[in-house]
């Protein structure tokens, strides 16, 4: 692993090898020292014991047990897993597209010279500012069946919800997705809205000459020049509802009938509820899978972007 | 607030060509129409916020009527001064400010020791430390949760605050951010630090810190906004409501008793309060960083 660094800096000063070379890969390890220390024990071993603990059976009270690969294939079978497994999935196949599209949607609104853009640009980006912990607390209050001021006004609209949207086993779900999406439909608003900014305006004004109408340039120019952030939104929003717990946990805890409860919520109850630490290791891991394989998928996009102009 | 939140775009990118008259009247309804939507997704968007403020200022009569408005029908105090008292609410708000401004403080530092080395130092293995990095961004930080609470509670560390910082005090995220800052550094400055013989530590805290200054910015702020709003972390590591920050103990206050929003939305503005008027203040930087992310 000897390789120096690529960065061939036309006049870069000629550094003595030798002692004083070794003195700098002294310093350069000092530099990391603190980094890797906590890197190390804080998050490759305890990686390692997960991997350890998800082939025990272990509760903390009993000494832990070598199950070899019975949390694995009772993860298979297991109901509440493919349950979870099933919410997970559908809750990033319907925030992830409906996110990017709005996020999309606000940008070209919000790249336009509209009344008050400042002022709209910063409520749309706000709850990304926010704990979703806490304001999934005045969600769960909005949608109160009793006293809730969004059921009085959804129950206006004549759609009503007689145990309350978050008790509603039909219901539930499309809750705590919509909280999913205002958290953080405005993050990628506003990387739609560097990428929009980086598109010359010659493009459009020779577009225009030729006689294209807005939806032809839209077509033609801004979306074919946003295809780069358009990829990595969408597996970035992918990685990140992968994840999806706060406002699960703090709204409907997983609940009506594990209607809510992903991967995350799942590895939560196995793991600190039920005390099982073995198989909840074991179905963290499922998740490490899932999001190690969309993370690969953005560095490969990352390393070939290649949208010139 | 003053047109806020990126550079205002010099010109209406696609606007259409200039044409007469006729144009003149439809681009007016153009406008009218989008200026309004603006303001309705922008009410929209904070519906929950305004929700919670509101609902804080109203009585507990209020709070249960029927219909529920969105105004007060009257205006109260109460909540604001009940909510010390009723759960351990000053303990929390300085377990959070401690861990939040912790966890920042020393992950900008080692962040930036870390990236410095990685940006600007010749090592053997330096490859493998960076590829070590990249890894770790790739991976959910949930899988290591049930044996970190289990070696810190070895360690007599649960429930504490310094369990809740310590595994922070590093971050992938923030090495490669400011790795990728360094190599855009002109290394003119350092490499005439060099040959005047400064140490690398001098040229580190002398000439790359201050210039590295607005990414420091952007990132800190990264670091605390993202620990002051964490649940699962220190929902985890708390063993009751007095060890826990403020999103977690509000959660689990929620949990626990019949809902008391008076109580709960109070306390809510009272948590989210700094963050949001920290965010507005320098929301510039804050929004140039992300739209930089992923931009390298």
């Amino acid at each position: 692993m000897t390789t120096a660094a690529r960065t061939p800096a036309p006049a870069r000063v000629a550094v003595r090898r030798g002692r004083g070379a070794r003195r700098r890969e002294r310093t350069a390890w000092l530099f990391l020292t603190p980094s890797l220390l906590t890197i190390a024990v804080f998050m490759l071993w305890p990686m390692v014991q997960s991997a350890y603990l998800s082939f025990m059976d272990y509760n903390r009270i009993q000494p832990a047990q070598w199950v070899g690969l019975a949390n694995y294939r009772e993860l298979l079978t297991d109901p509440a897993v493919g349950n979870a497994l099933r919410n997970t999935l559908v809750y990033a196949v319907v925030v992830t597209p409906v996110t990017v599209g709005l996020a999309l949607a606000l940008a070209l609104l919000l790249n336009r010279a509209i009344f008050a853009r400042g002022l709209v640009r910063t409520a749309v980006f706000l709850p990304f500012i926010v704990s979703l912990a806490i304001v999934a607390i005045a969600w769960a209050f909005l949608l109160d069946p009793n006293i809730g001021l969004l059921s009085h006004w959804l129950d206006g609209l004549g759609i009503v919800s007689t145990q309350g949207w978050l008790s509603d086993p039909q219901l539930a779900m499309p809750a705590v997705m919509v909280v999913g999406i205002w958290k953080t439909v405005g993050f990628y608003m506003v990387m739609y809205l560097a990428g929009l900014q980086s598109i010359p305006t010659e493009l459009y004004e020779a577009a225009s000459l030729d006689g294209a109408g807005p939806w032809t340039r839209f077509r033609n120019v801004t979306w074919p020049l946003l295809s780069n952030q358009t990829m990595l939104i969408s597996i970035m929003a992918a990685i990140a509802t992968l994840q999806a717990f706060d406002q699960i946990y703090v709204m409907t805890h997983g609940g009506p009938y594990f209607r809510t409860e992903t991967l995350v919520m799942l590895v939560y109850r196995v793991g600190f509820e039920d005390l099982r630490l073995g198989y909840g290791s074991a179905i963290s891991w499922v998740l490490l899978l899932g999001v190690f394989v969309l993370s690969m998928l953005q560095w490969g996009y990352f390393r070939k972007r290649a949208v010139t102009y | 607030m003053a047109d806020t939140l990126l550079r205002p775009a010099a010109v209406d990118d696609d606007a259409p060509p200039p044409v007469r008259h006729d144009v003149r009247r439809l681009d007016r309804l153009w406008r009218v129409l989008t200026g309004v939507s603006g303001l309705v997704i922008a009410a929209a968007m904070l519906l929950p916020i305004i929700w919670m403020v509101l609902t804080a200022f109203k009585p507990e009569s209020d709070i249960v009527a029927f219909p529920p408005t969105l105004w007060p029908r009257a205006l109260t105090l109460e909540h604001f001064g009940d909510i010390w008292s009723q759960i351990p609410f000053a303990r929390l708000y300085g377990n959070t400010i401690v861990f939040a401004g912790a966890v920042t403080v020393f992950s900008l530092l080692f962040d930036a020791m870390a990236a410095y080395a990685l940006a600007r130092l010749d090592f053997r293995g330096k490859n493998l430390v960076f590829v070590l990095v990249l890894v770790l961004l790739m991976l959910p930080y949930q899988v290591t949760l049930i044996p970190l609470y289990d070696t810190l509670a070895a360690v007599g560390l649960a429930g504490t605050l310094p369990g809740m910082i310590v595994p922070r005090l590093t971050n992938a995220f923030g090495i490669f951010f400011l790795r990728q800052f360094f190599l855009s550094l002109p290394r003119d400055l350092e490499e005439a630090a060099r040959i005047d013989g400064a140490s690398e530590l001098r040229i580190f805290a002398q000439v790359i810190v201050p210039l590295a200054k607005p990414a420091l910015l952007t990132l800190g702020l990264f670091h605390f906004q993202y620990n002051w709003n964490d649940l699962l972390w220190p929902l985890i590591m708390a063993n009751d409501l007095e060890s826990a920050t403020l999103p977690a103990g509000l959660a689990m206050f929620m949990g626990q008793h019949v809902v008391e929003y008076g109580l709960l939305m109070a306390g809510s503005v009272l948590a989210l309060l700094p963050v949001v008027v920290f965010f507005l203040l320098i929301q510039r930087s804050f929004v140039a960083g992300i739209a930089t992310t992923g931009m390298k």
